[in-house]
């Protein structure tokens, strides 16, 4: 016999450095197997991945939003934007960006006018939507119903990019516009939301006209937090006649990130 | 004027050069968001056929961008150099791209003629070859560029160590460079994309890197990625600026979405240099580009994106740096789909680039709405090994936690480096043995002793 026998087949030795991950959430001291990866750390990679190309590609089930929403004594309308699927929204973003005809027929409709536009829109991430737009809407209705100004109903859009919510608040006259969006998802979080507000909401506008607040999630900024901000945010867009950098230059407020969204 | 070709029976006409070059190029969904891809495949090949009939002596004559509107197109027109176009002046498109693969056009013939390329040459050939074409033509081409390390030697591949971290924390980007060093990773630069673009963060991070790189002695040269007026702040600070960054695009109007001029940039280059931290004759900028990027910040001029990604080039060139890469596959699927328009332009921009005498690298990318994954990654990255590319970035565990994209990692350098033979820069790979990271020959030790010199960056603060 030879001395096979005795031997531990080689496998991955790991990185004996792992106390340095206590500086940072980076990929570090993974470890190896020749030049590759332990097949923990391999797999674990392909599985954050996963979650945000589901996050990314899984259909946002708009009705059922809107149900949810109806549920809660919250007026809703259904919206859909020019682009008519996920391949042509990730290609498009100018289809993206402009309500359907038909969602664009609806909107035109007579009806009560508002002050503030809601928008709840897929984005980049149906994920973000579905976990964390409720609690936000939650959370913020109370606080813009206290202020008397008048609300729209909640439009839930499908295949929309930020820029969807100009073209809404542009139909129904808005002063103002909150649209709630999943932005672009990253390994470390597939469920993030993004709150975009914007003075004046016309098609034309750019990302430098508008305040974000993004990051919103469990485990990032608190849902009933994210509310508090756009809340206040909203009484000095009205304070101010004013959104974006122009506001953003007051000390405490967030700049713009467009996330990718 | 205009260009027409028949195939097929059917005749297509081009209105002018720009309108050729872009329904020649492979397709992509950016030009097709632009409005300027070809209509269907056919009219893609006829609209090749007519490039390839068109004497390279036309782009001389007609701009893309007029002359009198853009300075990129003033820069790229002022600066040819009619005797080193002289051999190739009677070229085609079609010859010159048979001149360029043919075996007796070596290393010394390309640079040569190099100065005598416009950027929209280099990009009308490269519409009409596949990628073995783009591989076997950029592993000819020999850049090399020196700071403390000599980047770009035959049998090299060197590395961007990235140690990104969302807060800027010192600490947390130390843990990650520490890492890196451990995978041989580095030798290209450390070169840390800062979350927040202000002064005194690139000063903490480069005071940071300024420590390490003493206590280590080693050659290793450092860039905060922040935007060019930042550096010109901390440079008139007296920072320990080694490499001056700044993001670049292909034509004026976009590069002034960037906030950069070229008097801005003649300015940065002279700033960098007055610090005389680089050797002599060395290089010390380092530029980004990228496909898409005019479009994205609306200032295309009706030309196509790979069109525009090579005047970057004609850009870059006018300041000899150190480094240049493609970041391509972070912008997105409205401009490149996925993994197969990803890894096309990967090696069409490092060909472009190589040909325009630029050391150039590519970070090997994709953002999570894209459809690529880390196969894809794989493929561009060891094709663009065989293409003989300058560097790639090096990420721990190929996941930016700042930018939130996923690159090559510490282990994807290593894997390339083992199985095309490549090596680090001459000098990185001396100080890693001395240092003894790596053994006498040359393989890495992986022993968390050889951390220790540099533990006071983490703790000792």
């Amino acid at each position: 016999m030879s001395g096979a026998d005795d031997q531990t087949l080689a496998t991955s030795s790991s990185d004996d450095w792992t106390w340095l991950s206590r500086y940072t959430e980076a990929r570090i001291a993974l470890g190896r197997c020749g030049p590759g990866l332990p097949t923990s750390a391999h797999l674990s990679f392909q599985a954050a991945h996963a979650e945000a190309r589901d996050a990314v590609l899984k259909p946002f089930d708009a009705k059922q939003f809107a149900a949810d929403v109806t549920a809660r004594n919250w007026p809703a309308l259904a919206v859909h934007s020019r682009a008519v699927d996920r391949a042509t929204y990730l290609q498009r973003p100018d289809e993206g960006r402009l309500l359907s005809l038909e969602s664009e027929a609806l909107l035109s409709e007579p009806r009560a006018p508002a002050d503030v536009v809601l928008v709840v829109a897929d984005g980049l991430s149906s994920r973000a939507v579905q976990v964390n737009a409720l609690p936000v809407l939650e959370a913020l209705m109370p606080l813009l119903a206290a202020t008397g100004r008048r609300l729209s109903p909640i439009i839930v859009a499908s295949q929309a990019r930020v820029a969807l919510g100009d073209h809404v608040g542009e139909l129904l006259g808005a002063s103002a516009s909150i649209i709630l969006i999943g932005e672009r998802p990253g390994l470390s979080a597939a469920d993030s939301l993004g709150l975009y507000l914007t003075w004046l909401p016309r098609r034309g506008r750019v990302d430098s006209e508008r305040n974000c607040i993004s990051n919103v999630r469990q485990g990032g900024l608190a849902p009933e937090d994210a509310a508090k901000q756009a809340a206040e945010l909203i009484e000095r867009m009205f304070l101010h006649q004013a959104a974006g950098v122009s506001l953003a230059r007051l000390p405490q407020l967030p700049a713009l990130d467009d996330g990718g969204a | 004027m205009g260009f027409s070709h028949t195939l097929g029976g059917t005749s297509y006409r081009f209105d002018d050069l720009r309108t050729l070059l872009a329904k020649a190029t492979p397709l992509r969904s950016g030009d097709v968001l632009a409005g300027l891809a070809a209509q269907n495949a056919a009219e893609r090949v006829a609209a090749r056929m007519a490039l390839a009939d068109l004497p390279l002596r036309h782009f001389l004559n007609e701009a893309v961008i007029p002359y009198e509107n853009d300075e990129v197109t003033r820069l790229i027109v002022d600066q040819h150099d009619g005797a080193a176009f002289a051999p190739i002046a009677s070229l085609t498109v079609g010859a010159f791209r048979e001149w360029l693969l043919a075996d007796t056009t070596d290393a010394t013939t390309l640079a040569a003629v190099s100065p005598g390329l416009t950027p929209e040459m280099v990009a009308a050939v490269c519409k009409i070859m596949r990628l073995q074409d783009l591989v076997t033509v950029a592993a000819k081409c020999e850049v090399v560029t020196r700071f403390r390390c000599t980047i770009g030697l035959p049998g090299r591949m060197s590395t961007r160590l990235q140690p990104n971290h969302p807060l800027d924390d010192p600490k947390g980007v130390a843990a990650s460079i520490l890492d890196g060093l451990m995978y041989g990773v580095g030798d290209a630069t450390i070169g840390i994309n800062p979350a927040s673009d202000d002064v005194d963060t690139m000063m903490r991070l480069l005071d940071m890197i300024e420590a390490l790189r003493l206590a280590s002695n080693a050659p290793i040269q450092s860039c905060v990625l922040a935007h060019v007026t930042t550096a010109l702040k901390a440079i008139e600070r007296r920072a320990p600026v080694d490499l001056v960054f700044q993001s670049l695009a292909g034509t004026e109007e976009a590069n002034r979405g960037f906030g950069i001029t070229l008097s801005l940039l003649d300015e940065a280059l002279a700033a960098a240099e007055s610090l005389q931290r680089c050797p002599a004759g060395g290089n010390v900028m380092y530029f980004e580009t990228g496909q898409g990027s005019e479009l994205s910040s609306a200032g295309h001029c009706g030309v196509d994106q790979q069109t525009l990604e090579a005047r970057c080039y004609a850009v870059a060139r006018r300041y000899r740096p150190l480094l240049v890469n493609t970041v391509v596959g972070f912008i997105g699927p409205e401009y490149l789909y996925d993994g197969k328009q990803i890894m096309r332009a990967g090696l069409e921009d490092h060909f472009c680039g190589k040909l325009l005498g630029l050391p150039m690298g590519c970070d090997v990318c994709y953002t999570n709405h894209a459809e690529a994954d880390q196969d894809d990654m794989d493929a561009l990255l060891t094709l663009l090994g065989v293409a003989g590319c300058t560097y790639i970035m090096g990420v721990p565990g190929a996941d930016d936690i700042m930018l939130n994209y996923q690159s090559t990692s510490f282990h994807d350098a290593l894997y390339v480096r083992k199985v095309l033979g490549k090596r680090a820069a001459p000098e990185f790979e001396a100080w890693l043995g001395a240092a003894g990271i790596s053994d006498p020959q040359g393989e890495l030790r992986f022993e968390p002793a050889r951390l220790m010199p540099a533990l006071p960056l983490l703790d000792a603060k």
